[in-house]
């Protein structure tokens, strides 16, 4: 018996949500009293499987081959079927990211697994697992419980913390994979790596948003939002309004039919707060309000108000915090 | 070819935060029930589809004879059919006894090529269903496409954002491939359609799912605790003033 956890590489190395899971599946497993172990997959793994080590995983199973140099989800289903068979999981984990829910579901599926997506809270009852999902668009939390022996999640970035590193212990063993390219029905025919400048919606501690309330100026608008945002080492999002008007791209937009993000700090700029919008960012720990109408809802909301011009308002803020941030 | 594409019955955004626990306990929300507006983008996208590459549509839905409005309004769009899966005889049942009742519905349809559906609904969240669906098929799945590049010799090439960048994909059809809101802007039915699609005969077959046969159960189904901290309103004489004094917060709070 083991919790078995994916750690997802990409283009720039390992995707950090995976260190929160596998942070979490210590105490699952504790609680379980069995032993922790990580699924590393790749053409090379030897880096993060040394990290992996640092973060208190029992054992790290490599599954290496030429034919998963790249992520497919076919070949990667496979290898990661190998390592619960290898590892005897009964509880397995990833992070809810693009990859890591169609992976885990996959193999729930393949298995004939219960499976929990994106689950924001995880523990053991009565020997099983329990996760805690956000429905209905965070409008109502559930449990999940299990009635299957392979019980899978995925699970929301952010949703813990991340774990101190420690001591390397546990063994990395290596698991013979058998499959060549051929076997892999998908290809990969081009990747283009991201802006490693821009934060992302989901990762980012801090985040800026703007919404119709830059509709004014809005190119103005949003460079006085990235610049902010810039200052914080937070990441630009955007409400439906400001999205769907064009100001920015979709990959911003927080909220409902957007991404749902849990910061330290999130700073609404020009957002009125439809219910839409509340629902993907209602969770942050201290909420900044900025608005010229006092009467908007995203007040009932916010831990801090501000009314007043967002123009003359963000930049006064941005050079205040240059000044206390030493930058 | 043949196109299908899964769409949902859930309700009205605006409406969701008054959902109440009881009511989803026990299975009967209280809300205007619309097409899953994720799924929008799928049945757009099968529209599209019809014109670039001659493909037939049709729209499939779990639920019952009462809420095929999702259905209508795929229809309406312009989507070619429809079939409904009734889900009247269901209970106990989780989203991968679902996906095996759609995945038997696609392979009534005869020959499909591909199943479009959105990357999730906004009641259930799970945005698996689908994978579900690919699994019990046994085609591939791609999730989260922002672009169609092309359908040729067999195979599908289609883009989407994953963690560090963007990939181009190609698979085998047929395949399943979840669709993101940046792939189109879905129309809007028209007078005709609407009309067209009110008349249209649905043809329901029974989701045929085994009692309790899921292998997940939604308990201790609640509302999420209402935030309790009061706004603080920040005043001052200028901007600068209430910069600063913003700033004094946000440290004295430590989240920067």
């Amino acid at each position: 018996m083991s919790v078995l956890v994916w750690i997802e590489q990409s283009q720039s190395g390992v995707v950090a949500n995976s260190w929160e899971v596998l942070g979490q599946g210590r105490k699952l497993a504790d609680a379980l009293g069995t032993s922790l172990a990580a699924a590393l997959i790749g053409s090379d793994t030897s880096a993060a499987a040394e990290e992996a080590r640092t973060y208190g995983a029992d054992s790290v199973l490599t599954l290496t081959s030429p034919a998963l140099a790249q992520y497919r989800l076919s070949g990667y289903a496979a290898a990661l079927k190998q390592a619960v068979a290898e590892s005897g999981a009964t509880v397995l984990l990833a992070a809810a990211t693009t990859r890591g829910r169609e992976l885990t579901a996959m193999l729930a599926a393949e298995l004939d697994a219960g499976l929990a997506p994106d689950a924001i809270d995880l523990r053991i009852e009565n020997g099983s697992l329990v996760a805690v999902r956000s429905v209905y668009s965070n409008n109502i939390l559930t449990d999940v419980t299990f009635s299957s022996p392979l019980q899978v999640a995925s699970v929301r970035p952010r949703s813990f913390p991340m774990p101190e590193a420690g001591a390397a212990s546990g063994e990395v063993k290596a698991v013979a994979v058998t499959m060549s390219d051929g076997d892999i029905k998908e290809q990969v025919v081009a990747m283009k790596s991201a802006d490693n400048s821009e934060v992302s919606l989901t990762d980012a501690s801090k985040i800026v948003s703007g919404g119709r309330g830059v509709s004014q100026d809005p190119e103005k608008g949003f460079v006085l939002v990235t610049e902010l945002a810039a200052t914080l080492g937070a990441a630009v999002g955007a409400s439906r309004a400001a999205v769907d008007a064009g100001y920015v791209p979709y990959k911003h937009q927080v909220g409902q039919t957007g991404k749902t993000v849990k910061p330290d700090l999130y700073i609404a700029a020009g957002i009125s707060g439809a219910i839409q919008h509340l629902a993907g960012m209602g969770s942050s720990k201290v909420i900044v309000a900025i608005n010229k109408d006092a009467e908007a809802p995203i007040f009932e909301r916010a831990t801090y108000g501000i009314v007043g011009d967002l123009y003359e308002v963000l930049p006064a803020l941005t050079s205040e915090l240059k000044k206390r941030l030493g930058k | 070819m043949k196109v299908v594409v899964l769409v949902k019955q859930t309700p009205d955004t605006a409406e969701l935060p008054k959902v109440a626990a009881e009511d989803v306990r026990a299975g009967k929300v209280k809300a205007t029930m619309v097409i899953n507006p994720w799924d929008e983008y799928a049945a757009e996208e099968a529209i599209l589809l019809g014109d670039r590459f001659d493909a037939d549509s049709v729209a499939i839905s779990m639920g019952t004879p009462e809420s095929a409005d999702a259905l209508k309004h795929a229809l309406a769009m312009g989507v070619g059919a429809a079939a409904l899966v009734d889900s009247s005889d269901v209970s106990g049942g989780d989203l991968f006894t679902t996906a095996g009742a759609l995945a038997a519905a696609v392979q009534a349809q005869g020959d499909v090529d591909l199943v479009l559906t959105g990357k999730q609904s906004v009641d259930d969240n799970s945005g698996a269903v689908f994978a579900g669906v690919a699994a019990k098929l046994g085609w591939p799945l791609v999730s989260g496409v922002s672009k169609i590049v092309d359908i040729a010799d067999g195979r599908i090439s289609v883009e989407r954002l994953v963690e560090g960048g963007q990939e181009t994909l190609s698979v085998p059809l047929p395949a399943v491939v979840s669709v993101g809101k940046e792939i189109n802007d879905p129309r809007y039915p028209s007078f005709m359609g609407i009309r067209k699609a009110g008349k249209a005969n649905i043809p329901a077959t029974p989701a045929g799912i085994a009692a309790n046969s899921g292998k997940t159960q939604w308990t201790n189904i609640r509302k999420p605790e209402e935030r309790k901290s009061k706004c603080t309103m920040i005043d001052g004489a200028s901007a600068q003033e209430k910069a600063a004094k913003l700033a004094d917060a946000l440290i004295a709070d430590k989240v920067i």
